[in-house]
This record gives C-alpha cells, structure tokens and sequence, in this order.
C-alpha cells in the first residue's frame, strides 16, 4: 500500500505533461538538475503527484525513489494539490504559543486530513506554514490568502462553515 | 605511487598518497570500526563511528571521521585514545536511542556489527530516553524489512543504487523522520524489486534479511507422508563453511552433504547436474536461433534476479532470453516428472527444497510455468544463510562431521556445471558444448576462456570472440544490474554486436550472491570474497575428471531414458518456461 499516495485524482492536461517536457529537455546534461526540474515541475502542476514524478523519473533516468527521496526532504514540495479551500496555519513562534497548534488539531478533526493533506474531493487542503509576519494578531491563519487573527478553536467551524458552498 | 609520511599511535608509516585515515590505519594493522562505511559505494562519513583524533602540521589534535579524511604528510594519528572511545560510545548511544534493541531473538543476533561494537564498547542501552519511530515491517516480499531495527546507515541503499543501479530504496523525509524506503511508502513487493538481496548483505543489523522458510523445510521432514529432497546450487559448498568459522574459499561440499544428511532430507543432490542440463537446452536453443534466424542475441535465464530486473527495466529483451527454466527449476521439474514416475511416487508427496546463494530463488519458486508437474517445481527456497541455521539449530556439529557423498541418480556434475557459480562460468560451460557440436566431434582439450571470466571490475561487462571451426561465436558476460543495463544499452545503440550473452544478477555472480553468510564490513572492504569462493570453483574445474557438460553420464542418460533428445518436445514441457513483460512501474 502506498501510505504518501494523494487521494486527489490527477488531472493533467497533455498542455501542463508537454511543459513539463521541454523543462526536462531544459536541463539536459546540466549537474544537479533535479532540484529545478522538481520545482518548474511544482509550477506547473501546483504539486508533484506520482504520475509527474514518474514522467520526471524516466527521462532523467533516475529512479522514483530517489526523486521521492528529494521530494519529501524539501517542506516546499507537495505531494497533495491546493485544495479550493487552501488553509494555512501559522506555526510560527508567537502563534504557536497563542494556541495554533490546537487549531491545527480542531481542523484535522472537523475536515478528517491531516497537515500537509487535501481531502479526496480536492475541496479542503490543510497547510502548517512558518512565521507569516503577522505576529500582533496571533494565532493567525490564512484561507484562500485572506487573514484570519486572534482565533480560538471555536471560530474554526464558523471559518469553515464561511466557504462551505 | 607516491607516499606520505604518517605517524599512527606514536610508530612510523609511509602510505599511499589519496589514502584515508582508516586505509592507512588498515596498513598499521588497525580496523577502526566503522558502521555505514563500505569501500567505493558508501564513503558519506555519516555514522561517525570512525571518529579518530588527527593532528596535521603540529596543530592541537581534533577528531575527524577516518573513512573519509586523507592522509597528509606528517600527519600524526591517535585511534586507541580515551577521548576517541568515550565519543565512540556516546555515537552508538545515540543510534541505540532509536533502535530496537530486541537483540535477543534478532536474526542478526552474533552477527550485528552494531551489537558487537555495543558490546566492545560497554554502552547503555537506556542512556538516551526520548521519542521512538515505530514502522511496520514490511513482509510484503521475500526480502523482509524492519525499519524498527534501521541505524540509517544507507548501506543497502548504496548496494541497491550505486552497486546495482536501481535505488528502488533511499531515504525518505528528514530529520528525526528520515527512514528507508521505496518511494510514495510503497511496499518493496509493490516496486520494481529484483530480490537480489545485495541489500541484506550489506545491512549491518537486523533491518533487512530474507524471509525464513527453514520451518516449512523442518514440517515437511517431520511428515510421514512426504519425501524430501534437496539440492545444493554450486556455491553453497563454496561459502556455507563460512557459517561454521572456516576461512571464505574453503571447499566444505563433503560435509556439507553429510550436514544435510543428518537433518533427515530422503536425498541430498548435486544441482550441477542441471547446470549440466541447463547448459545442453541452452546451447541448443542457442545453435537452433543461429541457424533458424531465432531472436539474438540469447542471453541466459539462470539468474532470477535477472530475470526479474530484465521484465522490469528492459522488457523489449524478454523475446532474447532462453527459455530455459534454470537449474534450480529443472532439478525441481525433475524430481517430480521423470524421478517420481522412475520411483513410483506420486509428485505430490514430494516436497523438494532448493539450498541457494540467493534470495530471488524465493520469488522465482513462485512464478508461473514453474510446475510441470502439476505441482511447484519447487517448493520450498532457503538460502545458504538459512542452511547454516538448520545446521546450527539441529545441533550437528559440522566441523566434526566425516566427508559424504552426494546420493543417486543425481550426483554427478561436470565441472563446468560448478563454475556456474562464477560469473562467465555459464557461457564457459555452454562454449565447451557448442565447440564440440560445431566441430563434430569430441575436443582434444575442453575449451577455457579465461577472458570471459572475472576480471576484477564487476561495474563492466566484457565481450569475446571465439573461432570454433569456421564459425565465430561472439560472447558478451556481464555480472551484477549495473553492468547489464550498461551492455543491453551498448546492445540496444549497436554498439556491441554478439550472439551469445552471460548476465548474473549480482555482482560477480552466485558466489557473491543475495544468499550468501554474512561476512562483515571489515572484511568485505578489504578481502576479495568473489574471487576466494570462486577459486573453489576453478579448482574443482581445474581437479574435476568431468569437465564438459556432455560427458555427464547421468545427464545423457535422462536424454535416453526420458527426453529424448535436447529441445524435444518433452524437454519443452518439463525444463522450460516464459517470462513476463512487466515494465518500469508493476
């Protein structure tokens, strides 16, 4: 069983596989070409799903573990696409002594994923960041890029119920 | 080569410039112990159980890791110091802090490098309370791993990646969360696997090891009901001393036999004799595409780890394979087809077990077109390791055992069915067929090919022209994945044009085999283990009154009692089998 699979079925374009193509094609030769390889490939998909790093995999002949390895080393690399309700909770310093650990925890609950994780749908994706620079209105968290602050665990259901359409 | 001059504790050396610390302390006679070092794969100073204090151009002394730092002149090295032990025993301190030390029934238990350094090193097992990684082991494959016992050393990672070229293992995640493992955690039966079991051989722990079916062998012996045979692949006899304390390269195939014995087995047989018999369907199959326009060039189908790696990574060349099924099948084949019926037994009260230097031989028992009997050709697959566990376990003292011999009707192997074990030895024993046959008649001289047999480098394959008559055969042999994806891509671009190729699935061949005793870093880094226990081989190719697969009596006689002729119609339903297109990602 692949325990790190997404649950999110893949939907490539045969546009977004050509990109990532010439990209491959790019870097041809060049040492240490994986790294940026992986990240244009993250621009292009938004995450790097097993079907991209297997495309990646082949024609670089490199083996899909040690593309994997490189994958799950770096925290910017997805292995879950941005669900349409991308939250992002600050785990920076302040706001992890104001209690967003417990709202982590509150949102793992109600939506059923875990940090890092997008649920099956692709509705929800649920992200820990580090310090967002908004410190004064600790714990704070982001949906869809707009700021919520000052939160406790009991606004969680209020924001969720906010994009539940 | 040019020197440098070393002090190492206080005495004199001149060393070879480029050296490493710990290469030049091997010179003064002084193993430093290390645990993710392995010579030319796994040089990443990561374990920092190498730890030594160096002082260079009469600076203050500070510790260094040995398996990675050069040597440079006037360098005046301490190994034995207070200071050195005490940072030793704390870095093993640390890597038992997040281990499971359930040593007592480890199968690694006597054997783990990690084990007898704790032990020289008088560590606390506790001194380190903190958090704990607990993973699941993963039995999906023959090739067992235990994630709970990993020191993250990346030795099999090395083996797997840059000794065999595949790196269907790494590390994944970082930090405290960093494990080894397939890709997207995928269980190593869900990935492109090979089985050869280059990764057990060099894990230093109990994190990797092959499935156990020693049980299976025992309940099959203790059954009234059921006949039990083994047979004995060529390099067993030339490494299972190893388990009993003898020296790598010596020959212990008499006691052996007479350990086997003792465990109760019905027959005890030689497999060379269906090396023999794989060399006659090969070669044939080999003379029949050359003179049919058949799919070439051929490349032999003994190794399953190669078989294996073939389907995955080079599925176009499944057509170049000989359909031969490899000795180990044929021998299990023959037990239950033409032994059974000869015997009156019914082939399903025959439990047939195969002692192998290898781990892709438990895969390979399982595969399709492996029964023609009806029932697996093979039942049972244990590796020379799990030989030398029986043993062990029964309690027969091997040492003390007196030499026996092989039992009828299959005791007989020519010598070129020994060198099997050897990488190019089944392309010399399949030469010294085809010249016979291409020439018409018997040769003054069995035919050698010294330039097909190792030559020191396995990351290589080498290629050989031989004129028998007025027909040139041209032979290529490669050993080990790394070495066969280089010449099948030589072959695919037009580079090498041969008819016959030779590829063993591990490096050096079977005698360097997935199956093989554990030998320790320490040695691995600095004896020659293939070339030892293949010299055993070679001697007995050497010493051996047969040593052509044709002039095995028992052999031909299968021919006139049952096959009839090589290739025949029969020979095709009992010895030879298909294979499987499985691409990159099944």
């Amino acid at each position: 069983m692949k325990k790190k699979l997404t649950t999110v079925e893949f939907r490539g374009t045969p546009e977004q596989e050509a990109k990532l193509l010439e990209v491959i094609a790019k870097y041809d030769g060049v040492p240490g070409k994986t790294m940026p390889i992986l990240q244009e490939a993250q621009e292009i998909y938004g995450y790097l799903p097993i079907e991209v790093q297997r495309i990646i995999a082949e024609k670089t002949d490199t083996s899909l573990e040690e593309i994997y390895g490189i994958v799950t080393f770096y925290s910017q690399f997805k292995l879950n696409p941005n669900g349409e309700v991308a939250i992002a909770i600050c785990l920076g310093t302040a706001c992890y002594v104001k209690g967003s650990g417990d709202l982590l925890d509150e949102f793992t609950k109600q939506l059923g994923i875990k940090e890092g994780e997008t649920s099956a749908d692709g509705k929800y994706s649920l992200e820990a960041t580090r310090c967002i620079g908004a410190c004064g209105l600790a714990p704070v968290l982001t949906v869809n890029g707009e700021v919520y602050g000052r939160l406790t665990k009991a606004d969680v259901a209020t924001i969720l119920a906010k994009y539940k359409d | 080569m040019e020197k440098v001059n070393v002090k190492i504790n206080g005495r004199d050396y001149a060393v070879d410039k480029g050296m490493t610390v710990l290469e030049a302390a091997r010179i003064a006679k002084i193993d430093i112990p290390t645990l993710c070092y392995l010579k030319d794969i796994n040089e990443i100073g990561a374990c920092r159980l190498c730890l030594v204090e160096v002082s260079e151009g009469g600076r203050p002394y500070r510790m260094v890791t040995a398996c990675v730092y050069p040597v440079t002149e006037g360098m005046s090295i301490l190994t034995d110091t207070p200071k050195i032990h005490a940072a030793r025993k704390t870095n093993l301190e640390l890597v038992l802090s997040n281990h499971d030390k359930r040593c007592l029934s480890c199968v690694r238990s006597t054997t783990c490098e990690l084990q007898k350094l704790c032990n020289e090193y008088g560590v606390d097992e506790d001194a380190f309370k903190g958090a704990k990684n607990h993973y699941e082991v993963d039995t999906s494959s023959p090739i067992i791993r235990d994630n709970n016992k990993c020191i993250l050393c990346r030795r099999c990672v090395a083996a797997c990646k840059v000794m065999q070229g595949i790196g269907v293992i790494g590390a994944n995640e970082r930090g405290f969360d960093t494990n080894i493992g397939c890709a997207f955690d995928a269980n190593l039966g869900e990935v492109s696997c090979v089985n050869c079991g280059q990764c057990i051989v060099a894990c230093p722990v109990g994190a990797i090891y092959e499935r156990d079916d020693t049980d299976k062998v025992k309940a099959a012996i203790a059954d009234p009901a059921k006949k039990v045979y083994i047979c004995t692949a060529p390099s067993v006899r030339a490494q299972i001393g190893e388990c009993f304390g003898y020296e790598p390269g010596t020959d212990v195939e008499g006691k052996m036999v007479a350990a086997l014995k003792a465990l109760g087995f019905d027959g005890v047989f030689d497999m060379n004799l269906t090396a023999d018999l794989t060399i006659i369907e090969e070669a044939n199959e080999l003379l029949g595409r050359l003179q049919n326009g058949g799919k070439l060039p051929m490349i032999t189908s003994c190794s399953p780890g190669w078989i294996k790696y073939c389907e995955h990574y080079f599925p176009d060349f499944t057509e170049n394979l000989s359909t031969c099924k490899s000795p180990q099948q044929m021998f299990g084949a023959l037990m239950k087809t033409y032994f059974a019926e000869k015997e009156g037994i019914d082939p399903k009260d025959i439990f047939f077990v195969s002692a192998i230097p290898c781990t892709a031989k438990k895969f390979e028992v399982g595969r399709d077109g492996q029964s023609a009997s009806g029932y697996a050709d093979v039942d049972v697959a244990i590796t020379t390791r799990e030989v030398g566990r029986m043993i062990e376990k029964a309690g027969i003292k091997f040492r003390e055992l007196d030499d026996e011999a092989f039992d009828k009707p299959f005791d007989v192997g020519s010598s070129a069915g020994a060198i099997f074990g050897a990488t190019g030895g089944v392309m010399e024993a399949a030469l010294r067929y085809t010249a016979e046959v291409l020439m018409g008649k018997p040769l003054e001289k069995p035919l050698e090919t010294p330039e097909i047999r190792r030559q020191g480098n396995d990351n290589e394959y080498r290629t050989a022209s031989y004129k028998i008559g007025d027909v040139t055969v041209n032979v290529a042999v490669a050993s080990g994945t790394k070495a066969a994806k280089a010449l099948l891509k030589d072959v695919e671009a037009g580079k090498v044009d041969v008819q016959f190729i030779e590829i063993m699935g591990c490096p050096g061949g079977c005698v360097n085999g997935g199956g093989q005793p554990y030998q320790p870093a320490s040695v691995r880094n600095t004896v020659d283990l293939r070339a030892l226990r293949a010299s055993v081989l070679y001697r007995d190719d050497a010493e051996c009154d047969i040593r052509e697969s044709q002039k095995n009596a028992a052999v031909m006689k299968l021919y006139d009692e049952y096959f009839g002729k090589p290739n025949s119609h029969k020979a095709h339903e009992v010895l030879h089998t298909h294979y499987v297109k499985r691409g990159l990602w099944k």
